[in-house]
């Protein structure tokens, strides 16, 4: 493995290394469900990083409409307190 | 400070993942929904959801259980939104007496940009997704941004399947009568379909 130190300048103290940025970039193609079957050769590390910001706001945007869709759905089932109590001791099973 | 051994984080991700810790989280966020309804509720459409979508951060950070550096940055956050709001009614007052603006005084700095590689450039967009993970080192943020996203996948499952049960149940107890419905809705709970 070669140890070739980062070429640019020293950046508040911390010195980022490319094999920090190799590791890093590895161990998240693991995480991703669109790149981990792809070999790690093939892929390159700005696009693994793109590819997991991308996924985050993702999971973010999904979030987000599932909590609108949520604060609806309680609205209405607001009365019906023998329903939340179904769904909630069926939850604790 | 953060420092997750490889077994831990192992650990961490297969919990994440699990049936009984998507269960205890929609538990947890069925409760703290419910309190959130009864206290004083917000007008609009919009506000609604936000505020359902702190709560499921809220509940997913304390399911996090302090272990990582995301979910700790998230509770300090509410708290710190919480404290500053008072901070600034007590200000506004203040000001309101004194008659003074103290704000044409202040200097807003702008730092000098720095030349990164691009690489590094999306490292740092990155670090900014996850909470409290702006400045982390690079082995730091890749545990940080693994956890993240193990406990945000779990997040969505959850309130994904709380949305078709609700959906479920609503559809069901507006046609029946009160026996044949609660069997149904049992039924159809029972048996969520796996998407």
């Amino acid at each position: 493995m070669s140890s070739r130190r980062s070429r640019s300048r020293q950046s508040g103290g911390s010195r980022i290394t490319d094999d920090q940025i190799n590791d890093l970039v590895s161990k998240l193609q693991q995480v991703l469900p669109e790149l981990r079957n792809r070999r790690s050769d093939k892929v390159s590390a700005a696009r693994v990083l793109q590819e997991t910001c991308n996924y985050i706001r993702n999971l973010h945007k999904e979030a987000d409409d599932l909590s609108d869709r949520l604060s609806e759905l309680l609205e209405t089932t607001d009365g019906t307190s023998a329903q939340a109590e179904i769904i909630r001791s069926l939850l604790t099973q | 400070m953060e420092n997750v051994s490889q077994d831990q984080a192992k650990n961490n991700q297969i919990r994440w993942r699990s049936a009984a810790e998507q269960k205890t989280y929609s538990s947890k966020l069925v409760e703290a929904l419910r309190h959130v309804r009864r206290s004083s509720p917000p007008d609009n459409v919009s506000s609604r959801g936000r505020a359902v979508r702190e709560k499921a951060d809220k509940v997913l950070a304390i399911a996090a259980k302090g272990r990582m550096r995301w979910s700790r940055a998230i509770l300090k956050k509410r708290l710190k939104l919480r404290l500053s709001n008072h901070k600034k009614a007590k200000d506004r007052s203040k000001l309101a007496a004194a008659g003074n603006s103290r704000r044409k005084n202040l200097k807003i700095e702008v730092p000098k940009k720095k030349r990164l590689r691009p690489l590094q450039r999306r490292v740092r967009v990155l670090g900014r997704l996850v909470p409290g993970c702006r400045k982390l080192s690079l082995p730091n943020l890749l545990e940080e941004v693994t956890d993240y996203i193990a406990a945000l996948e779990m997040q969505v499952r959850a309130m994904a399947t709380l949305t078709e049960l609700l959906t479920g149940a609503n559809a069901v107890a507006g046609n029946v009568a009160e026996s044949s419905n609660r069997l149904e809705i049992s039924r159809q709970l029972e048996h969520p379909p796996q998407s």
